[in-house]
Order: C-alpha cells, then structure tokens, then sequence
C-alpha cells in the first residue's frame, strides 16, 4: 500500500485539543496522511476570549483563530460533524454520508453547551455562549443595547458574561440556585467574596433563586418565571448551564460514553463495552474521561484549555509508541477567569475539599491565596490576583502535600482554617439547573 | 499573525507590554489582554515580547508556516 492510499492518522475535532494533537503527531515524526475533522467551518480557534473580549466588542471573533505551531500537511474536513464509529470496519461516518477510513483514530469532539431545559426555549433573545458563532449573535444582540440582561447560572461563563456585560453599562441580573457565584467550584466562602464584588460592580445578584420557565411576546423573550412565582423583566437572557460531553455520534460504537464523556483508561485510549481499550482509538480534552492518578484512579473530565493541550500531547505520544511503552496521564487541572476586574486561578480539583485555609493575603483585600484541604492533604490551590504564588502551591497539590502545605514561614500571620462551604450535591432528578463549569464525574 | 498566550503560565511580569505595548496591556493587578492577531508587520515586535516572557507563555505562528496548510 503506497502512503497516499494509507488511511493513516484522523483526529475528530477540530479543536485547540484536535491542533495541539495533530502537531505533536508531526513533531513525534509521524509522516503519514492525518485528516482533521471539524464540524464548525472555522479553523480551530480559541474559546476563552469569546465569553470577555468578544463579548465586550474589544476583538473581532476571527481574530481567535489559533496559532499553528507545526507544518501540519493535514486534509481539513471542516463544516461537517462526524456522524457515526464503525470500529468493526475503522471507518468514521460524516453527516453528508462520506466515510473516512483510519488506522489510529483522536476523538477531540469536546462539549457543547446545554441549552435551555424548561419552556421558551424556543424564544429569539436566548444565547448561549460556547461556539464562535454563539459570540458573534451574542455580541450582535448586546451592541443593540438590551434594557435589561438576564444571565442564568453563575458559574464561570456566567460570571465572566456578567463583568462583560457591566463593562458595557448595561443592567444585569445573574440568577443561580446556589447561595453564591461559583459556590460549587470555589464554595460559597470564596464564592461570598465574588458576590461583594459583583453588587459593588452593579450587578443585580439573586442567589438561590431557579428560574423555571421563559414566556415571550411576538417570539421574542420578556419574561423569566421564578419558582415561588415571581418574575424578572428581561430582552436578553444568556443560559450559562455548562457543557454537555459531545459524544453522541459515538452511540453505536459500543464504547463507554455518555453525555458526561468517553471514558479513557489512563492512557487515554477508549474503553469499550467489554472494559478492555481498543488500541486504535483515543481521546482528549474536555470529551475524555479518565482516571487521573492524580485523584486516586478516579474517573475524571477535566473542561479546560490547559487539559486540552497537555492531554491532546499525551494522547499524540501515545499513538506513535509501542503498545507497551503506553504512559498513562497524570494532570492538574488549572484553569483563569478574569471578571470584575480580578484574575482568578486555581490549580488542582476543590472536590470533596473539607477545609480552606488563607495562606496570603486577605479576602478583605481581594487578593489572597487559598488552599483547599481533603483529608489532610492539599488538592487545590486558588487565586485571587496573587498568580505568582501559584506555581509553589500547584506543586504542593502535585505532590499531594500535607495541608495546609507551607507553615510557619517568617511572612505568614497564624493561618486560618476554614470550610469552604460547598453546596450538598445537587439531585441528579428532574430539570437540574447546573452549572458545570468543572463537571467532575 | 496569530498569537495565543498561555494565560495558566502567565504571571504579569508585563515583559511583553514593555516589548509591544500597542499589543500586549495588564489591566488591573494582573490581568493580561493581548491581540491574538495582530498585523503581519508587527512581527518583530511581538516576537521581541515573546522573547522577553521570563515564563514563556507566549507561542507565535511562525511566518508562512501555514501556507499551503490551510484547510
């Protein structure tokens, strides 16, 4: 079989994870043919800045398209989703009916955004915010000036939208059933601190409130029904309800996956039905399930860029290494937001954190340094516009370091203990009013 | 050209704005905005900025990298 007619190598995900893969196949010295599928027309571009400079008009959508590290020498499949695995046969089928054979197969699908669950989600006037095109009405929308923004869900993307839309001068109303922003990442502690500065910003906060149903006029949205009964005026609502893993063209392949991801062993190779992976496929990025030694062997996905590209790598050294030079995976997951005029970091997994101790700053001052303590070791580390201590206190949840990790240094006051105060675990019954930024299975 | 700075690894030393300040702004303590795609004949520039990052997060498509690799 001559190169040309080799299926070779094709990456499903035209992803900032599908591109860092691809190159990190080049770079590994893979020379064979590499196909890159993407059901977006775009070439891979950069989420993050789409929910805060794009949505406050400072950048031009296009303008995240990602940089290129590596001569690809790829086909693009682009403006076409994937539509079905055939492992049997090695075959990935696109929605125009084509079918693209392949040796070693890279699922990149990621997530997308869930949209609104309950009445009215047929209305014009509700975004979501997840895709370049998704900013780009979204932006449309607020440049027309909406006399009232409604953002539903205070997790990330909501926060984030939230500071955009107070940036712009327009009136906001962030609505979440937790007791504060973020209270299930960050707990409501920290999540107090984000809440003070939120309402000093303007924004009109209404923790522990559910927003049942949407009701219009003419096709456009107006209103939003409370459970209890009352209701809040609004002509544009932004559902910030987190990701929904995209792996429903894999439904007949008999491997594990399900809206919460496609479960990978710690290679990031898929598993099958039968428990064993199969060899020729892999995952990464927010679509990939795995379990991270990190957090004991448990069953992880993590929804982030730096995931993202550091798994898309890892999966890519694989692919090209023997069946028994296979290495498995170990991330912390580290994410940024920057809202309200603060950049806020965390690296390692707050779940399951029993304990949160201030080891700089204060939150008085809104620049602090917490870490997050379970069982005696330290699994997160936070902060609040004090990056530069990060880095040590990433290592000490790397290293799964006693908690709190660093005592009695001569610039420290006594540390102070806290609980975090994490909402109980939501029911997974009925309509869930989530916010996912982080889901964690 | 396209620009994309690894903003886990940022920790606002501000080198790049001293570099290529029509390119590279800290807002507030720490945050960083940066032009994912400025023009072509700034390159010098935002590669001096990548240079001066002390935590390298800054990763620049090299020039003409991506000709005749466009999808």
């Amino acid at each position: 079989m001559t190169d040309g007619q080799r299926p070779g190598i094709v990456v499903v995900g035209a992803s900032l994870a599908g591109l860092r893969g691809a190159e990190a196949l080049r770079d590994g010295g893979y020379d064979g043919p590499l196909t890159l599928v993407g059901d977006e027309p775009h070439r891979p571009y950069d989420r993050p800045p789409l929910s805060k400079h794009v949505l406050a008009g400072e950048l031009h959508p296009d303008a995240t398209a990602l940089p290129q590290l590596t001569r690809l020498r790829a086909q693009w499949r682009l403006g076409l989703p994937a539509v079905a695995l055939d492992r049997d046969r090695r075959v990935v089928r696109l929605a125009d009916g084509a079918t693209l054979p392949y040796e070693t197969l890279l699922i990149a699908t990621g997530a997308r955004a869930r949209p609104w669950p309950g009445e009215g989600a047929d209305l014009a006037g509700i975004f979501t915010i997840r895709t370049l095109e998704d900013a780009r009405s979204l932006r449309s929308a607020l440049a027309l000036r909406p006399s009232r923004v409604l953002i539903v869900g205070a997790g990330l993307i909501g926060c984030e939208a939230a500071s955009c839309c107070r940036d712009l001068g327009l009136a906001v109303t962030l609505v979440d059933p937790n007791p504060t922003p973020l209270a299930r990442l960050l707990g409501t502690v920290i999540g107090a601190t984000l809440a003070g500065r939120m309402r000093a910003s303007g924004v009109d906060l209404r923790p522990n409130v559910k927003v049942v149903a949407f009701s219009g006029e003419d096709g456009q949205v107006r209103r939003a029904h409370l459970a209890g009964g009352a209701d809040i005026a609004t002509d544009l609502v932004i559902v910030a309800l987190g990701a929904t893993r995209d792996t429903g063209w894999l439904a007949a392949a008999a491997l594990v996956a399900d809206p919460g991801g496609l479960t990978c062993d710690a290679a990031c190779r898929a598993l099958t039905t039968t428990g064993e992976p199969d060899p020729a496929i892999y995952a990464a990025g927010d679509v990939a399930r795995w379990p991270n030694p990190l957090t004991g062997g448990r069953l992880v996905t993590v929804e982030h860029w730096g995931n993202a590209v550091d798994q898309a790598r890892h999966a890519a050294a694989n692919m090209l290494a023997p069946p028994t030079g296979q290495v498995e995976y170990q991330h912390v997951p580290s994410f940024w937001s920057s809202q309200f005029g603060l950049n806020i970091k965390l690296a390692g997994l707050t779940e399951g954190a029993e304990a949160l101790a201030i080891v700089q700053g204060s939150r008085a001052s809104h620049r602090f340094l917490a870490v997050y303590g379970r069982a005696g070791r330290t699994v997160a580390a936070l902060s609040f516009d004090q990056a530069r201590w990060l880095p040590a206190y990433a290592e000490a949840v790397a290293d799964g370091a006693a908690f709190p990790p660093i005592l009695g240094a001569t610039d420290q006051p006594r540390i102070e203990t806290l609980e975090p105060g994490f909402p109980s675990p939501r029911r997974s019954s009925g309509r869930s009013v989530t916010a996912l930024e982080t889901a964690h299975a | 050209m396209r620009v994309v700075v690894d903003l886990n690894r940022c920790q606002s030393y501000a080198q790049c704005c001293y570099a290529a300040p029509e390119h590279f702004e800290v807002r507030g303590h720490e945050i960083l905005f940066y032009d994912p795609a400025p023009p072509e004949a700034k390159r010098s520039q935002v590669e001096r900025a990548q240079q001066a990052c002390p935590v390298r997060a800054i990763a620049i498509e090299p020039a003409g990298l991506a000709e005749g690799d466009e999808p």
